[in-house]
C-alpha cells in the first residue's frame, strides 16, 4: 500500500472526531452520521403506534414506555450518579396512588395528575429516601427494595386509599390518541434531557459524586444537595409512569408496587447497554413485547424469557447499545476524502 | 501580634481505644508556611481530617479567623477557603484532567470567587480548568490536561490535587504529603511550586517526610510522636531538639542519619 493510501486510512479512521462539533457540518453526509439515529429513534417510536395491530398491542406499546422510562430513571441513578436503586416499583405505586387520590377524591383530570403526581412523587419519594442517601452500592438496593413492600404493607394494613381493592373509576385518558401520544412524548424527552443534562457541567457533578465522593466534598461541593437532586429528577419520572398507568388502567392498587417494576428495568438496562442512556430503552422494546408473545406458551413462558436473559448475558454481556454504538463510530471508509 | 488564620485548641481525637490526638494546640498564621511531621502513625492525617471536617474531633475546638469550625461539614469548611489535598491521590478516574476543575469550579465559592486569578467570570469553566493545570505544570503543547486522568503519572495526579484546592481560590491549603510517591526530579519541580503559592500569600499547612525540601519551604515547624505534639519551632530548633531525635531515630547520631533522608 503506498504512503498516500496508507495516510488515506488513518484520516479515515477519524469519522467520529470529524463529526464532533463544527465539522459535523461539513457536508451532508457528516451531518447524517450525527443526525440519522436519533431520528431513527424518534421516527420510530412514534410510529410505531400507528404500525401495531389491534387495541391490545397498542396497549402493549404504552406498557414499554411506562417500563422504558423506569429504566431509565435507574440507568440515570446507576450510572451517572452511583445509587443503584431497585425502588422502580416504589416510584410507580407513589405516582399511581397520588395521581388516583387526586383524580378520584378531588376531581383533578388526568391532564393535570400526571405533571403533579411527577412533582409531588418526586418530592414524597427524595423526603422517603433522604436518610438512606449516604448509603452506596449493595445497602442502597437493598433499602430502595425495601420500600415498595413497606407501603404495600401499610396501605393493606391500614386499609387506606381502598386498602386491597385499590381505588377504582378513575379517569382514562381524554382519547385514546392521547393515551398513546403522551407517554411516548414523554419517554422521548426524558431520553434526551437526561442525556442532555449529564453533559453539562451539571451532570459533571453527578459523575464526580460516583466516581469519588470525598474529593467532591473537599471541592466545597454538598454531596447530599446532589444526590438527592439526582433522586428527585429520577423518581419524579418513574411517579409520572406510574400516574400514566393508573389512568391507563383507570385504578390503582397495591400491585403498583410489585417488584416486576423494579426488577424488569434492570434486565432491560443489562440487555440495552448500560449507561447508554437509549439502551434500556431498546432493552425493554425487546423484552416487554417477547414477554407478551411468550403467553401462548402458558407456563413454559418463564423458561423462554429467562434462557433469553440468560442468552443476552452471555453472548451480549456489554449490551446492544454499548455494542451498536461501538460498530458505528467504527465505519471508516463511510467517506470519501 | 496578628492573629492566627487557624487555631487547634487542645483538640483530642479517639478511635476507640486508640489516642490519635491528644490534646493537640496549634497557631497557624496568615502568610504561614507550617510543616508538620513525625514518625508514621503519629497523628499527622488526623490533623488534616479534623481540621477540614473530615472527622470530628473528640474534644476541643478548631478555629478559622476566628469562627468556630468544629464538626463542621467538609464541603462548608472547603467553602470557607481551607482545603486539603489527599494523601492518597482522589481524582475522578473516569474524566480527563482538565474535566477534574470542572467540578470545583462549579462549586458556590468559585462562583464567588470567579475561580483562581480571576477570569472565571467571563470564561468558561474548562477553559479555567485548562488555564488553571497549564500554571500549575500540566503542559498543554503535549495536550496533557486532555488526557484520561487514569492515564497519567503520580507527579500530575499530585499536582491535580493541588489544582483542586486552587481552582476555590484558598486562603488555607492543607497538603497531605504532596512529596511522596515522587521522583527526584518531581520533587524538585514541586518546591518551587509551593513556594510560588506561598509568595501570592496563600497559607500552608504541609504534612511531610521529605525533611530537606520541607525545610526548604517551611517557616515553622511541628513534630508530632503519638498523637501528641511534641515541640513547635524553627526548623533548626526542631533538630536540635533532644525528644525529637529520640522520637526518630531513638538516639543520637543524627546528622549521619540526615544524610540519607
Amino acid at each position: 500500500m503506498s504512503t498516500q493510501e496508507l495516510r488515506k486510512e488513518r484520516i479515515d479512521r477519524g469519522i467520529k472526531v470529524r463529526s464532533d462539533g463544527l465539522y459535523a457540518l461539513m457536508s451532508w453526509r457528516e451531518m447524517a452520521y450525527l443526525t440519522l439515529p436519533r431520528f431513527i429513534l424518534i421516527a420510530g417510536m412514534l410510529s410505531l403506534p400507528v404500525f401495531m395491530p389491534g387495541v391490545y398491542w397498542q396497549r402493549v406499546i404504552s406498557i414499554v414506555c411506562i417500563y422504558a422510562i423506569l429504566a431509565l430513571s435507574f440507568d440515570f441513578l446507576a450510572h451517572f450518579v452511583g445509587l443503584v436503586s431497585l425502588g422502580g416499583a416504589f416510584f410507580i405505586g407513589t405516582g399511581g396512588y397520588i395521581a388516583g387520590i387526586l383524580n378520584s377524591y378531588f376531581g383533578v383530570p388526568p391532564i393535570l395528575t400526571v405533571p403533579l403526581a411527577a412533582i409531588i412523587g418526586g418530592v414524597v419519594c427524595t423526603i422517603l429516601l433522604f436518610p438512606c442517601l449516604p448509603l452506596k452500592g449493595v445497602y442502597f438496593a437493598i433499602v430502595t427494595l425495601m420500600y415498595p413492600l413497606f407501603m404495600a404493607r401499610i396501605i393493606e394494613a391500614f386499609d387506606i386509599f381502598g386498602g386491597t381493592d385499590g381505588i377504582t373509576g378513575i379517569d382514562s385518558f381524554s382519547s385514546a390518541f392521547v393515551e398513546q401520544y403522551l407517554i411516548v412524548a414523554m419517554l422521548l424527552i426524558f431520553v434526551f434531557g437526561i442525556r442532555r443534562m449529564v453533559n453539562t457541567d451539571m451532570g459533571l457533578i453527578f459523575t464526580a459524586v460516583m466516581d469519588n465522593d470525598q474529593a467532591v466534598k473537599a471541592s466545597g461541593i454538598s454531596i447530599t444537595k446532589y444526590k438527592s437532586l439526582a433522586v428527585f429528577i429520577a423518581s419524579a419520572m418513574g411517579c409520572m409512569a406510574g400516574a400514566c398507568l393508573t389512568h391507563i388502567y383507570m385504578w390503582t392498587g397495591i400491585s403498583q408496587f410489585a417488584l416486576d417494576f423494579s426488577i424488569l428495568p434492570i434486565a432491560a438496562t443489562v440487555i440495552g447497554g448500560s449507561g447508554t442512556l437509549v439502551g434500556p430503552l431498546l432493552g425493554c422494546l425487546i423484552l416487554v413485547p417477547v414477554s407478551e408473545l411468550l403467553r401462548d406458551f402458558g407456563t413454559l413462558r418463564i423458561v423462554f424469557y429467562a434462557s433469553l436473559l440468560v442468552g443476552f448475558i452471555l453472548f451480549k454481556s456489554e449490551g446492544l447499545m454499548v455494542f451498536g454504538q461501538r460498530k458505528y463510530e467504527q465505519f471508516e471508509r463511510w467517506k470519501g476524502i | 501580634m496578628t492573629q492566627p488564620i487557624l487555631r487547634m485548641q487542645n483538640v483530642s481525637k479517639v478511635f476507640g481505644g486508640v489516642k490519635a490526638l491528644n490534646d493537640v494546640t496549634v497557631d497557624v498564621f496568615p502568610g504561614d508556611v507550617l510543616g508538620v511531621i513525625g514518625p508514621n502513625g503519629s497523628g499527622k492525617t488526623t490533623i488534616v481530617n479534623n481540621i477540614t471536617g473530615f472527622i470530628k474531633p473528640t474534644s476541643g475546638k478548631i478555629f478559622f479567623k476566628d469562627k468556630d469550625i468544629t464538626g463542621m461539614a467538609p464541603h462548608k469548611i472547603a467553602d470557607m477557603g481551607v482545603t486539603r489535598t489527599f494523601q492518597v491521590m482522589r481524582p475522578y478516574y473516569s474524566l480527563p484532567a482538565y474535566k477534574n476543575l470542572v467540578i470545583p469550579l462549579f462549586s458556590p465559592r468559585a462562583k464567588r470567587t470567579g475561580g483562581w486569578r480571576g477570569g472565571g467570570r467571563h470564561g468558561d469553566r474548562a477553559t479555567v480548568a485548562v488555564d488553571i493545570l497549564e500554571e500549575i505544570g500540566f503542559e498543554r503543547d503535549s495536550n496533557i490536561p486532555f488526557k484520561p486522568t487514569s492515564s497519567l503519572p503520580t507527579g500530575y495526579l499530585k499536582r491535580l490535587e493541588l489544582a483542586r484546592c486552587l481552582s476555590l481560590k484558598p486562603e488555607v491549603i492543607i497538603c497531605d504529603e504532596v512529596f511522596s510517591g515522587l521522583s527526584m526530579s518531581e520533587i524538585a519541580s514541586m518546591v518551587p511550586l509551593i513556594e510560588r503559592l506561598h509568595a501570592e500569600g496563600i497559607t500552608i499547612v504541609m504534612i511531610e517526610h521529605r525533611l530537606r525540601e520541607l525545610f526548604q519551604v517551611a517557616n515553622r515547624v511541628m513534630v508530632m510522636n503519638f498523637g501528641q505534639k511534641l515541640i513547635e519551632g524553627t526548623s533548626d530548633e526542631v533538630m536540635a531538639d533532644a525528644k525529637v531525635k529520640e522520637a526518630y531515630f531513638g538516639s543520637e547520631k543524627i546528622e549521619e542519619v540526615m544524610t540519607y533522608a
